[in-house]
């Protein structure tokens, strides 16, 4: 009986730690701009930056983390812990750093950090309340990374809302991507110039509710 | 230099755990095969298979490319996660297909929902 309280009273706080810190994580493929999204949003509630995007790939090689990003959408408030994660990838080339200007020991520092960083974006799937998944809307969106990110947080039932990046470009294509995922929510936006960035806030207090 | 394709049926893993399923299917693409695969991998493994890809690069093993085609991913219904359950407990994951290709030598796989294009890089190694 005594265990059975126990059980019932640590259930309810887990409820209540769970809205309270409720963790927001931004996945996606290198350089699909997941940092410029936490720059915006932190930028936009807190009036800082959360990290440094760069054009050249896997820029955030370590989990980044911002606590207590509150935002206020139709007089109502939401707290969250902002998680800004690596790329994830399936392939890590050394030689493709030169081409972007690095030399070689600083590429071979990159690739041996990104590996290191996929590793741990994986591992932090766990640990997520929902998530943000940043597709680049002008690529392709069948891309296996995609399909791997968005199915394992189906399997671990972690709400997840798809944001299509870069809409300020002639090739995005955001219905490629409501295509590509159609049970799933997807919202164009441009996270570098804060195109409908007002009703990505909107739809992040149905996400988490 | 040829390229091969080796087909790996769905029993040839019948019998292993996850683990040794990923590690025999990188064994095959680190001999500069590209594997097709009869079947999918659950979301898992296919998470298992990039940690395991990212702790095994070097400077000559850059990754993989990798993409499957699974005829039930598609579509939330009530009625077709029904089917997506019967078929898993008949069949396993045997339905489907996966490509798995290293990628010194597939530079890029691109999907649609009906085909799949290997790009092959001009600097195989």
């Amino acid at each position: 009986m005594i265990k059975r309280f126990k059980y019932f009273l640590s259930g309810l706080f887990s409820v209540f730690k769970k809205k309270k810190h409720i963790r927001l994580g931004i996945y996606g493929h290198p350089n699909s701009g997941k940092t410029t999204l936490a720059n915006r949003i932190c930028q936009d509630w807190l009036g800082e930056d959360m990290g440094k995007a760069s054009s050249i790939p896997h820029e955030t090689r370590e989990i980044q983390q911002k606590e207590k990003v509150e935002i206020e959408s139709n007089g109502k408030k939401l707290s969250f812990n902002l998680v800004d994660t690596p790329g994830i990838a399936t392939k890590i080339d050394y030689e493709d750093f030169i081409k972007k200007g690095m030399n070689k020991k600083e590429s071979q520092q990159r690739a041996k950090e990104a590996t290191k960083g996929v590793i741990e974006a994986v591992k932090w799937l766990d640990n997520m309340d929902a998530v943000l998944v940043v597709l680049d809307s002008t690529k392709n969106p069948y891309d296996q990374v995609n399909i791997t990110i968005i199915g394992n947080l189906a399997a671990r039932n972690i709400p997840v809302l798809i944001l299509g990046n870069k809409t300020d470009l002639k090739k995005a294509n955001i219905k490629k991507i409501e295509a590509a995922f159609p049970q799933y929510k997807v919202m164009g936006i441009s996270a570098e110039y804060g195109d409908n960035i007002e009703d990505f806030y909107k739809e992040l207090f149905k996400l988490v509710r | 230099m040829p390229l091969t394709f080796q087909y790996m049926p769905h029993e040839e893993f019948s019998g292993l755990d996850s683990e040794r399923k990923i590690q025999k299917l990188l064994k095959v693409v680190r001999q500069n095969k590209v594997v097709l695969m009869e079947g999918t991998l659950t979301s898992k493994e296919e998470t298992d298979l990039i940690q395991e890809t990212m702790s095994a690069i070097d400077s000559k093993f850059k990754g993989v490319e990798i993409s499957s085609f699974n005829p039930l991913e598609k579509g939330r219904t009530p009625e077709e996660k029904l089917r997506k359950m019967f078929s898993v407990m008949l069949w396993g994951r045997k339905r489907g297909l996966t490509i798995i290709g290293p990628a010194n030598i597939v530079k890029e796989m691109r999907k649609d929902p009906r085909s799949i294009q290997l790009f092959l890089s001009n600097r195989r190694k």
